[in-house]
C-alpha cells in the first residue's frame, strides 16, 4: 500500500483526518476527565476519613 | 430479588463492583476502535459517489448514535431515580451526562466536517442538525441546573425533570430526516429489509458502535465512582476502608 496516497485519502485528508483526530482527541479528553475526578475524590475521601 | 437489587443499589457494593467492572470494558473498547478505525480507513473501500470522504461516517454515525442511546440511558436513570427514590440512580444519570454531550458535540462537529466538502456548507440550520444542536443545549442544560443547587437531592429532582421531559427531542432527531425535508441523508443502516449500504462498508461501524457502547460502560463506571464518592462523603462504609 502507497502510504503517501493513504494519507493523501483522496483529496479529502483535511476533513477525514480532522475528523478522526477530533475524535480521539474528545474520547481522549473524556477518559482522562473521568480518570482525574475520580482519583480526586479518592483523595478528598482519604483526607475526610484519616484512613489510607 | 429485592434483597439482591438493594444489596445492588448499595453504594458500597455498587462502588466495588463499577471498579472491578470497569476495565472490562476499558480494554475490549479501546481493541474494538482501533479495529474498526483500521477497518474503516484502509480496509473498506471508498464510496463511488463520495470517495474516501464518507470515511468520515465510522466516527460520525457511532457518535450520533450514542448521543441519542446515552440521553435515553440518563432519562431512564433520572426517573428511575425520581419515582423509587434510588440515589444511585440519580448518580447514574449524572455521570452519563458529561459523556453522552462529548458524543453529541462530536455528532455536530464530525458532521459538520463532511458537509464542507459534500454539501458545500458546514451547517444548515433544518430538522436534523436543528435537532442534535437542542440535544446538546439539554446536556449542558442538564449540567448546569445540577451544578446551580448546593443541595444534591433537590438538583437529583429538579435535573431528573428537565431530563425526563427533554427526551421527547429523541424521536424527533431520529424521524427529522422523514418528517422535514433536508440536506442530510436518511437511514442507510437501519432499514432491515435492504440496507442500501454494502456489507463491507457495514461491518467497520458496527464495530466501532461497540466500541463505543464499551467505552460508555467504562467512562459511567469510571465517573459514577467519583459520583458516588462525592455523594457519600460522610459514610460510614467509607472509613472501613472501602
Amino acid at each position: 500500500m502507497d502510504v503517501s496516497e493513504f494519507l493523501k485519502m483522496g483529496g479529502y485528508a483535511e476533513y477525514v483526518w480532522s475528523a478522526y483526530g477530533l475524535t480521539a482527541l474528545v474520547l481522549l479528553l473524556n477518559w482522562s476527565a473521568a480518570r482525574r475526578r475520580e482519583a480526586q475524590e479518592q483523595a478528598s475521601a482519604r483526607r475526610r476519613t484519616g484512613a489510607d | 430479588m429485592w434483597l439482591w437489587f438493594h444489596k445492588l443499589a448499595s453504594p458500597p457494593h455498587a462502588y466495588r463492583l463499577l471498579g472491578k467492572m470497569a476495565p472490562w470494558f476499558g480494554w475490549p473498547a479501546l481493541a474494538m476502535m482501533l479495529l474498526a478505525t483500521w477497518w474503516g480507513l484502509v480496509k473498506a473501500p471508498a464510496d463511488y459517489q463520495q470517495g474516501d470522504a464518507f470515511r468520515i461516517l465510522y466516527v460520525h454515525a457511532p457518535s450520533a448514535w450514542m448521543s441519542m442511546f446515552i440521553y435515553v440511558v440518563m432519562a431512564v436513570a433520572a426517573a428511575v431515580g425520581l419515582i423509587w427514590r434510588i440515589k444511585l440512580a440519580h448518580a447514574a444519570a449524572a455521570a452519563a451526562a458529561p459523556i453522552g454531550a462529548s458524543f453529541t458535540f462530536l455528532a455536530l462537529a464530525t458532521g459538520s466536517i463532511w458537509g464542507k466538502p459534500m454539501w458545500g456548507t458546514w451547517w444548515v440550520w433544518d430538522a436534523r442538525l436543528t435537532s442534535e444542536l437542542i440535544l446538546l443545549f439539554l446536556y449542558l442544560g442538564y449540567m448546569a441546573l445540577r451544578s446551580s443547587f448546593d443541595d444534591p437531592q433537590r438538583a437529583d429532582r429538579a435535573s431528573a425533570v428537565l431530563a425526563i421531559v427533554g427526551v421527547i427531542n429523541v424521536p424527533i432527531i431520529h424521524y427529522s430526516v422523514e418528517w422535514w425535508t433536508t440536506l442530510h441523508q436518511p437511514a442507510s443502516v437501519t432499514k432491515l429489509d435492504k440496507p442500501s449500504i454494502a456489507m463491507e462498508m457495514l461491518y467497520p461501524l458496527f464495530i466501532m458502535i461497540v466500541g463505543f457502547q464499551l467505552y460508555f460502560g467504562w467512562a459511567i463506571s469510571r465517573r459514577l465512582r467519583g459520583e458516588i464518592l462525592r455523594r457519600e462523603r460522610n459514610a460510614s462504609w467509607l472509613k472501613e476502608g472501602g
